[in-house]
């Protein structure tokens, strides 16, 4: 096996560890809850985290691993600095979900499930958000965008291009 | 129109309330929880029995009932899980009730924690519930801060904490005992029952109670009301309030809290939620959530209901309760009402439900994990112009093999749209073959 990298993460993460593993009676609870911290962190599980988050919980990488492969929010690939989810599901098809998503990626030059060449975007279909009643919906990282139609979804891409790095 | 009565959303739409723990307090927050430490535990839970409240997640299971199965005896520690996970396409209750009102969760938590005598508590939130989660840990922090939660809470002797446990993007979770292995740190995968439920081996195998939130919202109110006074709103078997979530095809799409059985079905879309679009007629409506069987606008629905009453219903005439739509042969679910109007190609709203499941099958058992794909697979091609007049019989008897054959109710969840859509539907998914060309440039909206 190639050696890994060790792991770094910073102080805030850590403490944020430290803090999230005493809430749990079993240390095995906090293995998602850590997993999402390293990804807030560095964007995507990189392959020395899986063996990190082991040792600190006590549990065989596996442990880890199967988790991350089960869970779609988790990714072993840095995403664009804007990850763009739109939700796939029925009540948001019935009302222009689709037209929404093929808007996007024309708008930002991103095609779906991939992330643009200059690592600022990604475009995913996600299932189901649970904001059906303001359908079509999409989120922007951590925001939801509701009601969205072509109009909303052009001047949403032309915010987002704005503030390119 | 039928006037909402507003219960669990009481407040959270007004245009001066916040979700501080402040404006909750102005309101009238945690009162009933030191009416709570006035009873006993026992009292409290004989309080639930009497309301007949009935599990707000999809199930309707009687809460009551669900607490009486809990093993008191085994000495191992009791714990009590919210299931906020809110996954079930058409949903999106409980997303009102945590971002704009958490404190009354928090506050009918620990009621109902009391009750049981839970110490510890968990709230399994949705991970794409960022700000959800955030909102909560919040409020948690607020409550702690005015000695609502933690030790000696109130100085009742009994002491209480709640941890927010966020999911990672898994429909599965929902499933109570698929969530309580994603708690312990494993992979989702949904536990053999019976012979031991949560109430008796949950949660570290310990004795485990898991509600949904607008349920544990509702133990609030019964304790400020008493079950006796919950159970006269709504009908017998089917009290208090439901919050109905209706999306679609229709001009006003929302949630609105009514009282069960308060109103029928067309009263909500034609009434409550404006109508359909302008010049479209009703093609067919999925009434709890995409597991849900589908009805058919020109179906009629016949029988006796559980009092011995014989009903005829059209579509129109369902009563928006538990055991209407389940009368009609489907079921009232999450309360996710969705619409669908006559410019619908019914192949593509089935294929777009198969390619959820698909996605969403945990892959434990051989019928779910192989079966999902395969209708996914079909649905899929039939959409793609390459429809075959056997795909419709295909579809069913891969529903069927699948229904019935594994650990947790998603298999039915899978195969009850594919059996409802196609056995209502035959004559277009027999047709397809013909006509998906034409049909999917008619359909106004790419559903695949």
């Amino acid at each position: 096996m190639r050696p890994l990298k060790d792991m770094e993460l910073s102080q805030e993460t850590i403490a944020k560890i430290d803090a999230r593993v005493e809430k749990y009676p079993t240390k095995r609870s906090a293995a998602l809850p850590l997993l999402h911290l390293v990804q807030e962190e560095k964007g995507y599980i990189p392959d020395e985290a899986i063996e990190w988050i082991a040792k600190r919980l006590e549990l065989n990488p596996i442990n880890i691993y199967e988790i991350i492969t089960f869970y779609p929010m988790l990714k072993r690939k840095p995403m664009g600095r804007k990850h763009v989810r739109v939700c796939r599901t029925l009540s948001c098809a019935l009302r222009g979900g689709y037209q929404v998503c093929k808007s996007l990626q024309e708008q930002l030059g991103c095609k779906l499930d991939e992330t643009s060449a200059n690592g600022e975007f990604s475009i995913e279909f996600v299932e189901c958000l649970a904001s059906c009643g303001t359908a079509p919906v999409i989120m922007v990282n951590e925001n939801h965008h509701e009601n969205m139609d072509e109009e909303k979804t052009i001047a949403l891409c032309r915010e987002l291009k704005k503030n390119t790095t | 129109m039928p006037e909402e009565h507003r219960i669990i959303l009481k407040h959270a739409d007004e245009p001066d309330y916040t979700r501080d723990i402040d404006c909750y307090l102005k309101h009238g927050g945690y009162e009933i929880l030191q009416k709570a430490f006035k009873m006993k535990p026992d009292e409290i839970h004989q309080e639930v029995m009497d309301s007949g409240l009935r599990g707000r997640g999809g199930a309707g299971f009687p809460t009551g009932l669900k607490w009486k199965f809990l093993d008191r005896k085994s000495g191992k520690p009791i714990y009590l899980v919210c299931n906020a996970d809110e996954s079930e396409p058409g949903t999106f209750k409980d997303k009102q009730i945590m971002y704009k009102d958490p404190h009354q969760l928090i506050e009918g938590m620990i009621i109902s924690a009391f009750s049981i005598q839970a110490k510890q508590a968990f709230i399994y939130i949705r991970g794409e519930f960022f700000e959800g989660a955030r909102i909560l840990e919040e409020a948690i922090e607020e409550a702690r801060a005015k000695k609502f939660l933690g030790e000696n809470i109130l100085n009742s002797g009994f002491s209480c904490d709640i941890v927010v446990h966020r999911g990672a993007g898994a429909y599965i979770c929902g499933e109570e005992t698929g969530l309580i292995e994603s708690l312990e740190g494993k992979r989702p995968y949904p536990r053999i029952k019976p012979p031991y439920f949560p109430a008796v081996l949950g949660l570290y195998q310990s004795p485990t109670i898991v509600n949904n939130v607008e349920t544990l919202c509702n133990v609030k109110h019964i304790v400020e009301m008493t079950g006796k006074e919950f159970s006269k709103i709504g009908s017998p078997g089917n009290t208090g309030t439901r919050i109905w979530c209706v999306s679609g095809h229709v001009q006003k799409p929302g949630y609105y809290e009514f009282p069960c059985g308060g109103l029928t079905m067309g009263e909500m879309i034609n009434e409550v939620c404006g109508g359909l679009m302008p010049g479209r007629k009703l093609k067919a409506i999925i009434p709890g959530g995409s597991s849900a069987k589908v009805l058919r606008a020109d179906e009629r629905f016949k029988g006796k209901l559980k009092d011995g009453s014989e009903f005829d219903w059209g579509i129109w005439d369902i009563p928006l309760d538990f055991d209407g739509p389940a009368a009609a042969g489907s079921m009232s679910g999450s309360g996710g009402i969705i619409i669908m109007d006559d410019s619908t190609d019914i192949v593509q709203a089935l294929s777009n439900i198969t390619a959820f499941y698909a996605h969403e099958s945990c892959g434990q058992c051989t019928p779910c994990r192989e079966g999902v794909q395969w209708m996914r697979k079909i649905s899929k091609r039939m959409c793609g112009g390459d429809a075959r007049e056997e795909d419709a019989d295909l579809l069913l008897s891969i529903a069927n093999q699948i229904e019935g054959r594994t650990i947790c109710a998603f298999g039915e969840a899978a195969a009850w749209p594919v059996q409802s859509f196609v056995d209502k539907f035959k004559d277009e998914f027999k047709a397809y073959a013909e006509t998906s060309p034409v049909s999917s440039e008619s359909g106004d909206k790419q559903l695949v």
